[in-house]
C-alpha cells in the first residue's frame, strides 16, 4: 500500500515537473549570472512556457502562468503584471501557432520563437522605459533574446525526452 | 486573401478564447487582468502597493529557500575559483599590506584633521542609527541589480537609507517591507549618485551598467587627464542623502567613446551583511550628542555620588565600630586603673592601718610604760608647792615622765 502511494507520488510529480520547474526558476530566478560573463543571459521561463505552450500534452495552467508571473515581478522587482503580461503573450503566440501548425516542426517552432521572443521583449521595454521610466540597456535584451533563441534547441529537445520517457508520449 | 485573413482570425480566437482542456482561466481574460494591474501600478494605487507588499513577503521567504541549491552551486563555484587564484592574490595583499601599513600612519591623521573640518562647515557628518543585515536573495539579473535584505519597517529600515559594505558604498533602500527590504546596488542601470573624483576633485554623476561596474556621466572632457586614469571614486554628498567622502572603487578604464568605467570596490555577488544607516547633520546631531552626553555624565556622577555615599557610610560605620572599640579599651583601661587605684588605696589603707594599730599598740605600750613610769617617777615631775616642776598632763610633764625624772630631762 506504501509502495503504491509513494509510486502515485512520484508520478505526480513527474506529470507536475514542468509546473515545479516553472516556480523553481521564476522564485530563484534561475540563471548564469554569478558566472561573470559578460555577453551571456538567456531566459529559461520563455522557453519553458513557448514550449509548454505548443504541446497539449504538458500540464502548465494559464492561471499557474500569471501567477508565476507575479512572482517573478516580485523578484526581480519589475512593475506588477509585467512579466505576466510577457508570459501570457507568449502563452497567445504559442496557441495561434499550435492552431494553424498541421505538421510541426522544431525548425518551424525555432523561428516562431524567436518572433515572439523579440516582439514581447519589445513590449516590456517599452512599457518599461515609456510608463515606468526604468531604463534597461537594449543591448543586454538583444543578448538576452539571442540566447534564449539559441537555447531553445537545446531545452527543446530535453523536454521532448521527458515527453517521450516519462509521460510516455509517442505522438511529440 | 479574404481566406486567409478568416483563417488568422479564426486561429487568434481560438488561441484567446477557447479554453483547452486544462485550462481553468482565458488568456484573454488574464491578460485583460494584468494590463489592469500593470495600469493601477502605473498610477500607484494604494491597493497594489498592500498586495505588493503582501506578495513580496511571502516570495522573499520561499524564495529564500527554493534558491539554496542555486546558492550552494554559486558558493561552491566562487570558492573554487577563489582557490584557484589564492596564492597570487596572497602575493598581491603581501606587498599592498606593506604599503598600507605606511599610508595609515598619515591616514589617521588626515581623517581626525578631516572631522574636524566637516564639523566646522556642518557636514553630513554623523551617522544616526546603523542597522547591520543579513542579504536573504542575491539576484541580478541583467535589467536589475538588487539584493533581499532581511530587516524592515520593523527595524526602523526607512526608504533612502545608505548601505554599506564595511566602509564601501554599496547601495540604498528602494523598497521597504515589514521585515524586508529591497537595496537597489549602485551598480544598477536605474542607480545615479553624485560623485567626486580624486585627485583633482571633479564633480560628476555616477550611474549603474546593469553588470558589475558602473560608469561616470556628465563630465567634460577638459577634466580627463593622466590623474583621472586609477582615480578614486567617493560620494560628493550633493543631494543630502549621503554622507561626502564614502569611497565607493575606482577607475578602470577610459574608452575609446571616452566612457570612464568605474570598478566598485565591494563585491556585489558576495554580499553576505550589510551596514543600512542614514547621515544626520552635524548641528543637529552635536546637540542630541551633547544632550545625550549631559544625561550619561549626569548618571555617571549620580553614581559617582551613590558609591561615594555608600563608602562614607562604610567609613562611619568603620569609625563607630572604632570608637566603639577605643571606647571600650579606654573604659577597660579606666577599670583596671581605677581597680588599681582602689587596691592601692586598699594597699594603702591596710598600711596605715597597720602603722595606725602599730601606732596603737605603741601608743598602747608607750601609755603602759607611761603609766608605769608615772607611778614610779611622778613624784620627780609633778609640780608643788615647792618645786617648780610640770602640771600634771602637760606635755613636758609627759616628757619629764619618760625620761624617768627631771634628771634624765634635763641630760
Amino acid at each position: 500500500m506504501n509502495e503504491i502511494s509513494k509510486q502515485s507520488l512520484v508520478k505526480k510529480i513527474l506529470l507536475n515537473a514542468p509546473i515545479i520547474v516553472l516556480f523553481i526558476s521564476v522564485l530563484s530566478n534561475f540563471d548564469f549570472n554569478y558566472l561573470d560573463l559578460d555577453y551571456f543571459s538567456f531566459n529559461f521561463i520563455h522557453i519553458l512556457i513557448f514550449y509548454c505552450g505548443l504541446k497539449k500534452n504538458i500540464n502548465l495552467g494559464y492561471g499557474l502562468i500569471f501567477l508565476a508571473g507575479l512572482i517573478n515581478d516580485t523578484v526581480i522587482n519589475l512593475p506588477i503584471g509585467l512579466s505576466s503580461l510577457s508570459y501570457l503573450l507568449i502563452c497567445v503566440s504559442a496557441a495561434y501557432l499550435r492552431t494553424i501548425t498541421l505538421r510541426p516542426s522544431l525548425s518551424k517552432d525555432i523561428i516562431y520563437f524567436l518572433v515572439t521572443i523579440l516582439v514581447v521583449n519589445s513590449i516590456s521595454y517599452t512599457l518599461l522605459n515609456l510608463i515606468f521610466s526604468i531604463t534597461t540597456e537594449y543591448k543586454d535584451l538583444l543578448i538576452n533574446v539571442f540566447f534564449t533563441f539559441l537555447l531553445y534547441f537545446v531545452f527543446a529537445n530535453l523536454f521532448k525526452l521527458y515527453e517521450i520517457k516519462i509521460l510516455r508520449r509517442s505522438d511529440v | 486573401m479574404d481566406g486567409s485573413r478568416d483563417d488568422f482570425i479564426i486561429a487568434i480566437r481560438s488561441a484567446f478564447l477557447k479554453r483547452e482542456t486544462q485550462q481553468t482561466f482565458s488568456l484573454l481574460g488574464l491578460i485583460i487582468f494584468s494590463l489592469i494591474l500593470l495600469i493601477l501600478g502605473s498610477l500607484n494605487f494604494k491597493i497594489i502597493n498592500y498586495i505588493k507588499i503582501i506578495v513580496n513577503e511571502g516570495v522573499y521567504r520561499s524564495s529564500l529557500v527554493i534558491s539554496i541549491p542555486e546558492k550552494f552551486i554559486k558558493k561552491t563555484y566562487i570558492n573554487t575559483n577563489e582557490h584557484f587564484k589564492f596564492y597570487d592574490e596572497y602575493k598581491k595583499n603581501k606587498v599592498e599590506l606593506k604599503n598600507l601599513r605606511s599610508k595609515n600612519l598619515l591616514n589617521e591623521f588626515a581623517i581626525l584633521e578631516n572631522n574636524r573640518l566637516k564639523s566646522i562647515i556642518d557636514d553630513y557628518l554623523v551617522i544616526s542609527n546603523e542597522i547591520v543585515a543579513k542579504i536573504l536573495i542575491d539576484k541580478q539579473s541583467p535589467f536589475s541589480r538588487s539584493v533581499i535584505a532581511n530587516k524592515g519597517s520593523k527595524n526602523n529600515i526607512k526608504k533612502g537609507m545608505v548601505v554599506l559594505d564595511g566602509e564601501y558604498l554599496v547601495g540604498k533602500v528602494i523598497e521597504v517591507n515589514y521585515i524586508t527590504s529591497r537595496i537597489l546596488l549602485l551598480s544598477d542601470f536605474n542607480s545615479k549618485i553624485p560623485v567626486t573624483i580624486e585627485p583633482g576633485g571633479t564633480q560628476s554623476i555616477l550611474s549603474g551598467t546593469g553588470k558589475d561596474d558602473a560608469i561616470i556621466e556628465y563630465i567634460k572632457d577638459d577634466y580627463i587627464d593622466n590623474d583621472t586614469y586609477n582615480a578614486t571614486v567617493y560620494t560628493s554628498g550633493f543631494g543630502g542623502l549621503f554622507k561626502a567622502g564614502i569611497p565607493i572603487g575606482k577607475i578602470k578604464n577610459i574608452d575609446l567613446n571616452k566612457e570612464i568605467k568605474v570598478s566598485f570596490f565591494s563585491d556585489f555577488t558576495q554580499l553576505s551583511f550589510v551596514k543600512i544607516l542614514s547621515y544626520e547633520e552635524a548641528k543637529t546631531k552635536a546637540k542630541e550628542k551633547i544632550k545625550l552626553e549631559a544625561q550619561k555624565e549626569s548618571k555617571i556622577i549620580a553614581e559617582k555620588l551613590k558609591k561615594i555615599q555608600a563608602e562614607v557610610e562604610l567609613k562611619a560605620q568603620k569609625i563607630k565600630k572604632l570608637k566603639a572599640e577605643e571606647e571600650n579599651k579606654l573604659k577597660a583601661e579606666e577599670e583596671i586603673k581605677l581597680k588599681a587605684e582602689e587596691e592601692i588605696k586598699l594597699k594603702a589603707e591596710g598600711v596605715s592601718r597597720l602603722k595606725a594599730e602599730e601606732n596603737l599598740a605603741l601608743n598602747i605600750e608607750k601609755q603602759k610604760n607611761y603609766k608605769d613610769l608615772e607611778l614610779k617617777y611622778s613624784s620627780q615631775c609633778k609640780k608643788r608647792f615647792f618645786n617648780m616642776l610640770y602640771k600634771i598632763g602637760t606635755p613636758e610633764y609627759k616628757n619629764c615622765i619618760l625620761n624617768k625624772g627631771i634628771k634624765t630631762f634635763n641630760e
